[in-house]
C-alpha cells in the first residue's frame, strides 16, 4: 500500500471507521496489544491504567496486553518505529494501528480499535 | 580564587573550546567555514527538494567516520536503509561495510500520519530513546537527522513537535554530538517549518536553480555564530567522487610568482620573449579570429609541455579530441603518441553542456585529479554564451587565480569577432592574462594571411615586431613581417611581390653605384696624372733651387774663411794672437 499518498487522510479515515458497521464477528476476534512507554512517568501510568480499563471492558478474556518500557528496550521501540510515546500497537486484528497519547480520549481509542462505545 | 579576576579567562577559554570545529573532509567546504562546522553544536541544512542536502550530510558523516574517526547516526525520516545504501553505492561510498564497522548506524524512522491516532498528551522520547540508543552503541560523534520535518508532517499535533524538537536540539547539544538537521526549504522562510529557529549556530542553505537553462547548485553559508565565513553563494558539483565546493580562497592574490620559464613550443615565439618563453603559472591568452591559428598555436605548446615529459590537459569546448589530433597532424604536429602515453588528456565537452560554475568545477577537478603542468582552454569564448559578461570575468578570474595557486601555466585561446578590432576580445580578460598574443589577419588583394603580436608580455622583454605567421606541414612559423613603402604591412604573396621588385631595384641601384664608382675611379686616376705632373716640375724646380742655393752657400763658405785669415795675419785680436805665437817661442 502506497501510505506516503494516504498521507493527512487520517481524520477522514478515523471517522469512516465510527460510522462503518462493527467487523462481521467483532465479539469474537482476539486482540494483540502493545504499549511502549518511556519509565514510570505520570504520562505512562495514565496510559497503563486507561488500555487496561478499556481492555477489560470491552475486551474481556479475548486481548493480550503488552506493556513495554522503552528505556529498558530500546531495540524493540527501534523495531517497531516508536518515536512518541506513549504509543499502542494494535498487532491483531487487521489492519495494524497505532495510537499515541495517553489513550485518556475514549472515544478515539475505541474508534482506533475499532470498537463500539457501549450504551 | 578571585572569581571575577578570572571570568575574562573563563570566558575566553570557554570560546575557544565552543569554536571547536569538526572538519567535513569536503573539499572546499572546510576552507569556506575555516574548519568545518561547529564540534559538539547542531547545524541546519537547507535547500529546496533534489539540492543535495541528504548528500552533503552523508558525505560528512562518512568521511567523519572514515577519515576523522568520529562513528555517526544517520537518522533517516524519508528514505529507508536500503535506499540509502543504493543511492550511496553509486557515489562510492559502501555504508554497509562502515555499519558493519560499527562506525555508522543507519536509522529508518518511519512515520506512518494514516496508522496513527491521537488520543491523548504524549511526547517524543521514542526519538530520543532511539537516538541516544544509536549514539551510545557506536560511541558517535556525529548525528544527521534527514530530515526532521517529517515530525511536523506525520505526527497530528505541531505544538508538541515544536516543543519536543526544541528539547531535542538542547539535548543533542548536550550529548557533545556535531549534528545535522536538515529541512526543507519555504517560501519565506528558510525552512518550511522554521527549523532555524531552533538551530542557531550555524545555517548552511543549498540551492539548485536553473538560469538560462542551465542548472548550479550553490552553497552559501547563512550564518555561523562565533566564527568567519564566506558569505558568498559558492557552486558544488555532486559527481562519482561525492562533493566538491568551490571557494575562491585565493581571491587576496598571493600565489608565488616564480621565474621558471616555459617553451611556447615555437622557437621563434621563445625568441619574441626574449629566447624563453612563457613564465611558468602565467597566464597566456592567443586570440585572433577564426581559422587565425589559435588552435595549433595551443597544440605547440601541448606538443612541446609533454615532449619535455610534463603533463597537459587540454579542454576542447568544440572539437573532439580525435578532430584536434587530425586537425594538428595536418601541420606536422602529431598530439597521439602524448595521448596514449597518457601525458596529454583531452577532456572535450559541449560548453553548453552545463552552467559556467559548473564548468569551473569540472576544471578544478580534473586539474586536481590529473596534476598537470600545461593547461590548454580552447577557446575561452565558448563560455560566452552561458553568462552575462560580469560573470564570466568573475568565473575566469576564479580559473586564472586556480590555475596560478596551482602553478599550472594556462594557455587560453579566445575567438575575436569578425573584422572588428580585435584588440577587445569577447571576453574582456586580456587585463587578467599575463602574455596576450593576437593573431590577426591581414587582407591584399584576394589573399588573407595571418600575423602576429605579442601585445603584452608581463615581467619579460618582448619584441615589439609584428610577425608574419605561417602554417606549414611542419608546424607554425614566424617570419618577419615586411613594411611596404607607404608603412603598411605586408605578408603572402604581396609581400613576396614587393619583395621581388625590392630585389630588382637593388638591382638597378647596384649598376647605378658601379658606374659611379668607375667614375670616380677615372677621375681620381685622373688627378692622381695631374698631380703626378706637378710633382715632378716641383721636383725639377726644387733641384734647380738647390744647385744655386749650394753655390751660393759655397762662395760665402770661402769669403768667410778667407776673412778670418787675414785677420790672423793682421794680428787684429791679441788674444787669439797669443797662441799663434807660442809655438815659435817654445820653438
Amino acid at each position: 500500500m502506497n501510505t506516503r499518498s494516504s498521507k493527512g487522510s487520517a481524520k477522514a479515515r478515523s471517522k469512516a471507521a465510527a460510522l462503518r458497521p462493527p467487523a462481521s464477528e467483532p465479539g469474537r476476534a482476539r486482540y494483540r496489544l502493545c504499549l511502549y512507554v518511556a519509565g514510570m512517568t505520570p504520562r505512562s501510568s495514565r496510559a497503563v491504567a486507561n488500555i487496561k480499563e478499556i481492555c477489560e471492558e470491552h475486551l474481556h478474556g479475548r486481548y493480550a496486553l503488552e506493556v513495554i518500557d522503552i528505556y529498558q528496550q530500546p531495540a524493540l521501540a527501534m523495531d517497531d518505529q516508536i518515536i512518541a510515546v506513549p504509543t499502542l500497537i494494535k498487532r491483531l486484528p487487521q489492519p495494524v494501528r497505532r495510537l499515541i497519547g495517553d489513550l485518556s480520549d475514549r472515544e478515539r481509542v475505541l474508534a482506533g480499535l475499532d470498537l463500539e462505545p457501549q450504551k | 580564587m578571585a572569581r571575577q579576576g578570572h571570568t575574562v579567562v573563563a570566558r575566553k577559554v570557554r570560546r575557544s573550546v565552543s569554536l571547536r570545529k569538526a572538519p567535513t573532509g569536503i573539499q572546499g567546504l572546510d576552507e569556506l567555514t575555516g574548519g568545518g562546522l561547529p564540534k559538539g553544536r547542531p547545524t541546519l541544512l537547507c535547500g529546496s527538494a533534489g539540492c543535495g542536502k541528504t548528500l552533503l550530510a552523508m558525505e560528512i558523516l562518512v568521511r567523519g567516520a572514515v577519515d576523522f574517526g568520529e562513528p555517526g547516526v544517520f537518522m533517516a525520516f524519508e528514505e529507508n536503509t536500503g535506499e540509502l545504501t543504493t543511492n550511496f553505492a553509486s557515489l562510492g561510498h559502501d555504508l554497509q561495510a562502515l555499519v558493519a564497522q560499527k562506525k555508522l548506524v543507519l536509522d529508518f524512522v518511519q512515520i506512518e500520519r494514516s496508522e496513527i491516532e491521537q488520543t491523548g498528551d504524549y511526547d517524543l522520547e521514542g526519538l530520543f530513546v532511539r537516538l541516544g540508543h544509536a549514539i551510545d552503541s557506536i560511541g558517535a560523534k556525529r548525528v544527521v537527522l534527514d530530515t526532521i520535518e517529517a515530525l511536523f508532517s506525520g505526527l497530528p499535533n505541531a505544538v508538541i513537535a515544536r516543543a519536543e524538537l526544541r528539547r531535542l536540539f538542547r539535548w543533542l547539544k548536550e550529548k557533545g554530538v556535531t549534528a545535522i538537521i536538515t529541512g526543507e526549504r519555504g517560501e519565506a522562510s528558510l525552512t518550511r517549518y522554521g527549523l532555524e529557529e531552533y538551530v542557531a549556530d550555524c545555517v548552511i542553505l543549498l540551492d539548485h536553480r536553473v538560469e538560462g537553462q542551465m542548472a548550479t547548485r550553490r552553497l552559501r553559508i547563512v550564518k555561523y555564530r562565533g566564527s568567519t565565513h564566506g558569505t558568498s553563494e559558492y557552486p558544488f558539483l555532486i559527481d562519482e567522487g561525492g562533493i566538491s565546493i568551490l571557494p575562491i580562497t585565493s581571491m587576496g592574490l598571493t600565489h608565488e610568482a616564480g621565474t621558471e620559464r616555459v617553451s611556447s613550443g615555437v622557437p621563434r615565439l621563445d625568441v619574441m620573449m626574449g629566447g624563453k618563453g612563457y613564465y611558468r603559472g602565467s597566464s597566456v591568452q592567443v586570440s585572433g579570429t577564426a581559422g587565425s591559428g589559435k588552435t595549433s598555436l595551443a597544440a605547440h605548446f601541448a606538443h612541446g609541455a609533454t615532449s619535455r615529459g610534463e603533463r597537459c590537459l587540454w579542454f576542447a569546448y568544440e572539437e573532439s579530441p580525435s578532430q584536434i589530433i587530425r586537425n594538428m597532424r595536418s601541420i606536422g604536429i602529431d598530439l597521439a603518441p602524448a595521448v596514449r602515453r597518457g601525458t596529454l588528456r583531452i577532456h572535450a565537452e559541449q560548453s553548453s553542456k552545463c552552467g559556467l560554475e559548473m564548468h569551473l568545477v569540472t576544471i578544478h577537478k580534473r586539474v586536481r585529479d590529473f596534476g598537470p603542468q600545461v593547461v590548454v582552454i580552447d577557446p575561452v569564448t565558448a563560455f560566452a554564451a552561458l553568462g552575462s559578461e560580469g560573470e564570466i570575468k568573475a568565473m575566469l578570474t576564479r580559473l586564472v587565480d586556480f590555475f596560478k595557486v596551482q602553478n599550472v601555466t594556462a594557455l587560453f585561446t579566445s575567438l575575436t569577432g569578425g573584422s572588428t578590432f580585435v584588440e577587445s576580445t569577447e571576453v574582456g580578460v586580456s587585463s587578467l592574462m599575463d602574455s596576450w598574443l593576437l593573431l590577426r589577419d591581414l587582407q591584399n588583394g584576394a589573399e588573407r594571411n595571418r600575423v602576429l603580436h605579442l601585445v603584452k608580455s608581463r615581467g619579460m622583454a618582448h619584441s615589439n615586431q609584428v610577425r608574419e605567421f605561417l602554417l606549414t606541414d611542419r608546424g607554425v612559423e614566424l617570419r618577419d613581417v615586411y613594411v611596404g613603402p607607404s608603412g603598411s604591412l605586408l605578408a603572402g604573396t604581396a609581400r613576396d611581390a614587393l619583395e621581388a621588385l625590392e630585389k630588382a631595384q637593388t638591382l638597378v641601384r647596384g649598376q647605378e653605384a658601379e658606374s659611379k664608382k668607375r667614375n670616380l675611379e677615372r677621375k681620381r686616376r685622373a688627378m692622381e696624372a695631374q698631380v703626378a705632373v706637378l710633382q715632378a716640375e716641383y721636383d725639377v724646380e726644387q733641384a734647380e733651387a738647390a744647385k744655386v742655393i749650394g753655390q751660393d752657400q759655397a762662395r760665402a763658405g770661402v769669403l768667410a774663411g778667407d776673412r778670418v785669415q787675414m785677420a790672423r795675419q793682421r794680428q787684429s785680436d791679441p788674444g787669439s794672437a797669443v797662441r799663434p805665437r807660442k809655438p815659435s817661442r817654445g820653438g
